[in-house]
This record gives C-alpha cells, sequence and structure tokens, in this order.
C-alpha cells in the first residue's frame, strides 16, 4: 500500500502538487484522472524519487520513503513509467529490456571479469525472458532493432515491457497508452489485467482515455490545480459535480457527461 | 631505389611516431570522453591526472630499479604500471568524493563542473612538480630499439634507415590491448553495459536499478587507469615533464571532439587524426621529395607546411574546423 501525505510540489511560485493525499490500495489497478496539467506526472515524480517534495510524506507498507532515489526503489519492487517513453538508444530493443534487472552477480567488476561462466547462465536466462516480454507486447519481431528506431507506440510498450522484467510490486504507468492504436491499447489494458491477477502487480495508471479508465480501474483518483478531487469507482467519479467542473473548459465534459 | 628510400623515410618519420602518438592521444581522448558521456563535463583534469599517474609509476620505477627488478628488455615502468593505477585511481576517487560529489548532489550546470574540474587541474599540477620536480625525467629503460637504422640500412642496402624504439612499439601493442579490453568491456560486460545506459539515458538507467554512485566510480577507476597508462607511455616515448602533460590537453580534447565527445570509436579515431594531421603539416618533406622529384622541381626550402613549435596550432585548428563545422564530431550521436 502506498501512501501519500499532504504532498506538495512548488516550481518557484507554482504549486504544482499542492497539498495531495492519497491511498493505493495493495492488489488494486488504481486510475489516476485530471485535466491536462493537474500535476499528476509531477506526483508520479515525487512519489517515484525524480524530484525532491516540498513537503509532505510517501510510505510504502508503512516505511517512509519519501526523496529515496529512483534506483533504490526499483530495488524495493517500485517502478514506473514515463509519459514520454525513454530509452537507451545505442542498444537494441532486446537490450533495453535485458538492462533492467540490475541486481544479479554480473554487477560485481570481480564477475565482471573472472566469473564469466555463471554470468553466461544468466544472460541466457534473461534474454530468454527478454523475448517472452517482447512475444506478449506482440513486438517480438522488433527485437534486435535500434531502441532509438522504433516508434513511438512501440516506445510505449518497451516501457511497459521494462516493468514486467522484473517481480514489482507496484507500478506507476503514465499514459503508457497515449499514442498506441486501438487493438495495442486493448493488449496493454490485457497485459495490465494478467500482471495485476497473476503476480499480483498493483498499479497506478494515468491516462486521459475515459474507455481505458473505466475498463480497467477501481478505484479512480481525480486531480485538478495539483489536489486530489474526487475519488471512488468510475462511475462515482464521473458523475461528481466538482469533476465535472474542473474539466470544464478542456473539451473533455461532454465526453465524460456522454459516457455517463 | 629513390622510390623505396622515399617509403622508409616516410615510415620512419612519419608513420612510426605518428602512429605510437595517435596511440597515446587517443588513449587520453578516450578517458576524457568517458568521463564526459557518464559525468557529463569536459574534465580538464584529465592531462594532469596522466601527469600524476606517470610521476606515481616513475616513483614505482625507481623503487624497482633500486630492488633490482626490471622487465627485461621491456621498460621497468610497465611493471609499475598496475601500482600506479591503483595509487591514481585512489587519488581520483577521493577527488570525486570531495569535490566532484558536492557538486553533483547540487545538480551543477557543467560550466561549473568545468571550472571546478580547472582546480583540481592546478592542485594535481602543484602536487605533481611539488612532489617530483620540473625537469625533464627519461625514465625508460630496457632494450632501445627493436629494429635500428643501422640495422636496417645493413639488412636492406637502402640508404635510408628505417628505426622503430622499443617504447613505440611498447606504446602501440599496450594501447591496443587496452582498447580492445576497454570496448570488450563497454559492449559485453554488465558494468560496461550499465556505464552505456547511464550515458544513454540517466533518468531511464536509473529506473532500471542501476546505481549511478558506482557508475560513477567505476568510470573514475577506468578514466584514472587510461589516464596512467596514456600519461606512462607518453613519457616513455618522450620523456616525462610535468608541463607538457598540460599542454597534451588541447591534443586530447581536440581528439576527443573530432571523433565526438563521448564516443569512445571516435576518441580512437580522433586520436589517429590529430596525430597524423600534426605530424604530417610539422614534417620537412626535403628529403622525401628528394628522391621522388628531379633537381629541377625541388623546392628550396626544407618543404615543411609549419615549424614544430607550431604543432599545437594543429589541433587547434582542427578543433575550430570540426565545431564550426560537424560540431557533433565524426560519429555523432553515438554515445558510450
Ligand atoms: N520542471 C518543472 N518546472 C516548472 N514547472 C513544471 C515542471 N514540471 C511541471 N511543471 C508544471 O506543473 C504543472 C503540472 O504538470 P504535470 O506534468 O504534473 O501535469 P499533468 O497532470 O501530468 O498533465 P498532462 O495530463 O498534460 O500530462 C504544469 O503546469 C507544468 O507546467
Ligand atoms: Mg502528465
Amino acid at each position: 500500500m502506498i501512501v501519500v501525505e499532504d504532498l506538495h510540489r512548488h516550481f518557484g511560485g507554482f504549486h504544482a502538487v499542492d497539498g495531495a493525499s492519497l491511498k493505493i490500495a495493495t492488489g488494486s489497478i488504481t486510475g489516476l484522472i485530471g485535466p491536462n496539467g493537474a500535476g499528476k506526472t509531477t506526483l508520479f515524480n515525487v512519489i517515484a524519487g525524480r524530484l525532491p517534495p516540498t513537503s509532505g510524506r510517501v510510505l510504502m507498507d508503512g516505511e517512509d520513503i519519501t526523496g529515496l532515489p529512483p534506483h533504490e526503489l526499483f530495488h524495493k519492487g517500485l517502478l514506473r513509467t514515463f509519459q514520454i517513453a525513454h530509452e537507451f538508444g545505442s542498444m537494441s530493443v532486446r537490450e533495453n529490456l535485458m538492462m533492467v534487472p540490475a541486481a544479479q552477480s554480473g554487477e560485481t567488476l570481480w564477475n565482471a571479469w573472472f566469473g564469466r561462466k555463471g554470468i553466461a547462465a544468466e544472460e541466457r536466462a534473461l534474454r530468454q525472458k527478454a523475448d517472452e516480454v517482447l512475444e506478449f507486447l506482440t513486438i517480438g519481431h522488433l527485437a534486435d532493432q535500434k531502441a532509438s528506431q522504433i516508434s513511438g507506440g512501440q516506445k510505449k510498450l518497451l516501457e511497459l515491457g521494462r516493468t514486467m522484467m522484473v517481480d514489482a510490486k507496484i507500478v506507476f504507468l503514465d499514459e503508457v497508452g497515449a499514442g498506441v492504436n486501438r487493438t495495442l491499447l486493448n493488449t496493454i489494458g490485457d497485459a495490465i489485467v494478467r500482471l495485476n491477477k497473476e503476480r499480483g502487480y498493483t498499479f497506478c495508471v494515468i491516462e486521459h482515455d475515459m474507455d481505458f479508465i473505466a475498463r480497467l480501474c477501481d478505484p479512480v483518483i481525480v486531480m485538478a490545480e495539483g489536489k486530489v478531487l474526487a475519488e471512488g469507482s468510475v462511475d462515482v467519479v464521473k458523475n461528481d459535480e466538482r469533476v465535472i467542473e474542473a474539466y470544464l473548459g478542456t473539451g473533455l465534459k461532454n465526453k465524460v457527461a456522454a459516457n455517463g | 631505389m629513390d622510390f623505396a628510400n622515399a617509403i622508409v623515410a616516410l615510415l620512419n618519420f612519419v608513420f612510426v611516431p605518428a602512429t605510437a602518438y595517435g596511440a597515446q592521444l587517443a588513449l587520453g581522448a578516450l578517458g576524457v570522453t568517458l568521463i564526459y558521456s557518464i559525468l557529463r563535463f569536459s574534465n580538464f583534469a584529465h592531462g594532469d591526472t596522466m601527469a600524476f599517474g606517470t610521476m606515481v609509476a616513475i616513483l614505482f620505477t625507481w623503487g624497482f630499479q633500486s630492488l633490482g627488478i626490471s622487465a627485461g628488455p621491456l621498460p621497468t615502468a610497465l611493471l609499475a604500471l598496475p601500482f600506479a593505477i591503483a595509487v591514481t585511481a585512489g587519488f581520483v576517487l577521493g577527488t570525486d568524493r570531495v569535490v566532484y560529489r558536492f557538486y553533483r548532489r547540487q545538480r551543477a550546470a557543467p560550466a561549473i563542473y568545468i571550472i571546478v574540474s580547472l582546480g583540481v587541474m592546478f592542485i594535481m599540477n602543484g602536487l605533481v612538480r611539488l612532489i617530483i620536480g620540473v625537469k625533464d625525467i627519461d625514465f625508460a629503460d630496457g632494450g632501445r630499439f627493436l629494429i635500428s637504422a643501422g640495422e636496417f640500412k645493413e639488412r636492406t642496402g637502402l640508404a635510408e634507415g628505417l628505426a622503430i624504439k622499443s617504447t613505440a612499439a611498447v606504446t602501440v601493442v599496450c594501447a591496443f590491448i587496452v582498447m580492445a579490453w576497454l570496448f570488450w568491456f563497454l559492449q559485453n560486460t554488465r558494468t560496461g553495459k550499465s556505464m552505456r545506459a547511464f550515458s544513454d539515458n540517466e533518468d531511464l538507467a536509473l529506473l532500471s536499478g542501476i546505481n549511478p554512485d558506482r557508475v560513477v566510480r567505476v568510470t573514475w577507476v577506468i578514466a584514472a587507469g587510461l589516464a596512467t597508462i596514456a600519461g606512462v607511455l607518453y613519457g616513455l616515448d618522450k620523456g616525462f615533464k610535468p608541463f607538457v602533460y598540460f599542454q597534451l590537453l588541447l591534443p586530447i580534447f581536440a581528439s576527443a571532439v573530432v571523433g565526438g565527445l563521448g564516443s569512445p570509436k571516435g576518441a580512437v579515431a580522433g586520436g589517429f587524426i590529430i596525430a597524423y594531421s600534426e605530424v604530417l603539416v610539422t614534417y620537412a618533406w626535403k628529403k622525401v621529395l628528394g628522391y621522388l622529384l628531379p633537381d629541377s622541381m625541388m623546392p628550396d626550402g626544407l618543404a615543411q607546411l609549419l615549424g614544430t613549435d607550431y604543432k599545437f596550432a594543429v589541433s587547434f585548428a582542427i578543433l575550430i574546423i570540426v565545431l564550426l563545422f560537424r560540431p557533433t564530431g565524426l560519429f555523432k550521436g553515438k554515445s558510450v
């Protein structure tokens, strides 16, 4: 369980996250929605250790993890993806995935030079796992391509694939479906559900696509202007006056209303 | 016969020295480029790190010599190399701990790092002069020549001799081994790959569980190793003088920039490009032309484009040209 307590993150005088408090229950797929600029990505950045908070706390299973660097959070099982896909551009798609499980014997200098045998076996296992993940995400044919050369949507899949390389506890997905076609979006949705059911991943999902959110997420948390506006099932949230108000003028009001 | 003599003269005065010099520059540029791609700043202290490493190697060499330990026909300094690398790596890690880490935590701008590295440079420079003095030191021992000019003339019957100093041969062999190892390391070991990952995308590397402190430490150790090896090879070949290493900074940076800062392949290519340009431009072509041209066409002077006093101008000119027309260097877009 992730607990965020009265979190603030200011950029100069601008309060991107302005006293957000929320809980993400273990085993849930929690949606995080809100108009552009609501502070969703900034909230992720603070939780995942990329930005230090101005004030407030983040707890993971009761332990204070506020401000821990990303690589330590990784080893605690907290992973995230980026809204704008990131990749290791000089490596192949497969190598990108094989970079992920960093905590293994190959990591010591001694082993890198003298313990070649065990490492070769480990590399084989890793490689096989990477190929399985790519197959699962329907981009197996891209394994040997340079990661800098694949499309934006494919990079999104690669981002998701990265979280599948290890046994994560909680994964924060920042618009993993943006720029991905409807069929692939469904594939991603299925992958999320399966990882949640079969491997017990907890998810927190930022997404603008309301159908996607409605299909996967319960509960849904709505943010606006750096604060948490409302929380509840999709149906409850969709009909909340304050939520409709927050989306006013962004053109989403009609969409939210029409769907409800 | 004249043609053969011209070729031999060219090999002797251009090819051999430029190849050895190119290997030394390439090793130096590799260190600069690695620091640049991982720590993201231009380390102006690299030349003096080379001087420091060489100084330590000389001290160990003297120690070995006084104990009567030698490497047979090879220079004793090669035996001292591992110890010198260890000491230099320790020193550089200490510098990182005391100086650079502070600025890393502040997420300081690259310009600040450059100034900081200038400060480190002055301190190392002073330290080296304090410990070993400012005089020329010749610490090359062992066999002098792999092939001597006289021997070569006798065997081939040519008028021109080809001399290959053993230090030049040692330089090229050592540099080749070190570079092959480095490329293997970056391509195939997990640590090397995490360095490449870190250089490609720091944010993502952190998210993938890569420990940045460790990557930074390994990078410093490797850079210190490269600097020490480059410095010792240069010193064996041309003699040790602290101030010369400071001057080497220009051709070394030129090499790294020509190849593309952050690209190890580029650093190697750049090292040889700069070395060959420098030697070709400052070589007096009179001798070679004398063999090739009829007397009536012989130029009056030395047929030298630029005096050797101006050799650093070559690096400078190439640096400017590259920065103007292809600022990303030859191997652009490539990182570690
Ligand atoms: N590094 C930064 N410096 C200054 N302002 C920032 C920074 N990062 C974010 N902001 C501002 O904080 C606000 C919230 O941005 P954030 O990216 O968190 O919104 P978001 O909810 O993720 O929006 P979107 O749905 O468009 O991705 C925006 O107004 C943005 O301009
Ligand atoms: Mg966002």
